[in-house]
């Protein structure tokens, strides 16, 4: 775990009408979408994707 | 001349104390030309040290003997560079060895250089002892002396393993919508469908059960926790790459049962083998907490009866 704890780098949703606050918001078409830009991200980030179970993943750095 | 068979014996047995040893640590710290030169380097300096005491008391040179107390601040040294050497190395490590396993590391190879000390100071103790008897005596007795000692020395810092205080038993990986669970326990949060298959085609996991309340609350520590992740990847391998933090191998504990959990995508997929190497997991000396010594533990939970264990909890 990084020292400064664990933060959330970018949130990737098919939800429209989220409205973005301090992270970046990917908005996608699709389900299968929202996992291939959820593994892009997490790979380029090294960060763990989290499935909140309401369409929304987040990109989570430990 | 009586004074250089005792002190030749004692660096000798000393040394070859040393050598015992750092042969052991093979697992705990994977040796190479270099770190073999330094410790039985600083292994022959100790013994030296050890054996020159008794001789030089005998001749009445107290000045002599006190250099052992240098000799003590001389490995406190040696304490701190190992702790150096493993925290630089640590961000290397895919699974890294956490704070308290390197502080145990380091804290054994400050130990070692004392035995390799005590052993020459026994072997020359017991050569001088004898030296009026003639050199082959003497040399014999100090051999014989350090032998004893050495071996006493090598039983006794026979660390405890994970599998003296806890039944490791294998368990099934299960998923609960995005959650990676284990006996009963989640570990994490996997959101990609992906990882969650490979979890569930070429992951293994654990259960680690502590036989007593002592060991539950060793094994709630997260360096110990951390020192097992890091065993059991070394020692089977691990399909991980730094972009893939989602298998970064977790032990949680089961708050209510004190059961450890762990699951992992081993190279070695063999459950037996994860087993064995979870077992062969060095207790950390400064993990081990012993709350039921306090005397306030009722015996049955001190025991740790399963009576609470019914509870599955999230």
């Amino acid at each position: 775990m990084s020292p400064e704890g664990s933060r959330i780098l970018a949130v990737i949703t098919t939800r429209e009408g989220v409205v973005g606050g301090g992270v970046p918001v990917f908005l996608v078409a699709s389900e299968k979408e929202r996992d291939q830009v959820s593994v892009l991200l997490s790979r380029i980030l090294q960060a763990v994707v989290h499935d909140l179970q309401n369409g929304v993943y987040v990109i989570v750095r430990h | 001349m009586e004074t250089v068979t005792p002190v030749a014996v004692g660096a000798i047995m000393g040394t070859l104390a040393r050598l015992l040893l750092l042969r052991r640590d093979y697992r705990q710290f994977p040796s190479y030309p270099q770190g073999y030169t330094i410790h039985l380097s600083l292994g022959f300096i100790a013994a030296a040290l050890g054996a020159i005491a008794p001789p030089a008391i005998i001749q009445g040179d107290l000045a002599a003997a006190s250099f052992l107390a240098l000799a003590a601040t001389q490995f406190r040294e040696v304490r701190s560079v190992e702790r150096e050497t493993l925290r630089n190395v640590e961000n290397t490590e895919l699974v890294p060895r956490g704070t308290a396993y390197i502080e145990g590391i380091a804290r054994v190879f400050e130990a070692r250089n004392y035995l390799a000390m005590l052993t020459g100071l026994a072997a020359s103790m017991a050569s001088t002892a004898v030296s009026e008897q003639g050199l082959l005596w003497s040399a014999g007795a100090g051999a014989a002396a350090g032998l004893l000692i050495g071996i006493a020395l090598y039983r006794a810092m026979g660390g405890r393993r994970v599998g003296d205080i806890a039944v490791v038993k294998p368990a099934a990986i299960e998923f609960d919508g995005p959650l990676l669970t284990v006996a009963g326990v989640t570990i994490m949060n996997v959101g990609l469908d992906s990882a969650r298959r490979r979890y569930m085609d070429e992951g293994l996991a654990v259960v680690i059960e502590p036989k007593d309340a002592n060991a539950r609350a060793t094994l709630a520590n997260l360096g110990q926790r951390q020192a097992i992740a890091h065993e059991v990847a070394t020692v089977l391998g691990i399909k991980l790459e730094v972009d893939e933090r989602e298998f970064t191998p977790i032990a949680r504990q089961n708050p209510d049962t004190g059961e450890v959990v762990m699951a992992i995508v081993p190279l070695l997929n063999d459950e037996r083998a994860l087993v064995r190497a979870v077992e062969y997991v060095p207790v950390l000396e400064g993990t081990v907490r012993k709350p039921v010594q306090s005397g306030l533990w009722p015996p049955d939970l001190a025991s740790l009866e399963r009576a609470t264990g019914q509870v599955s909890r999230r």
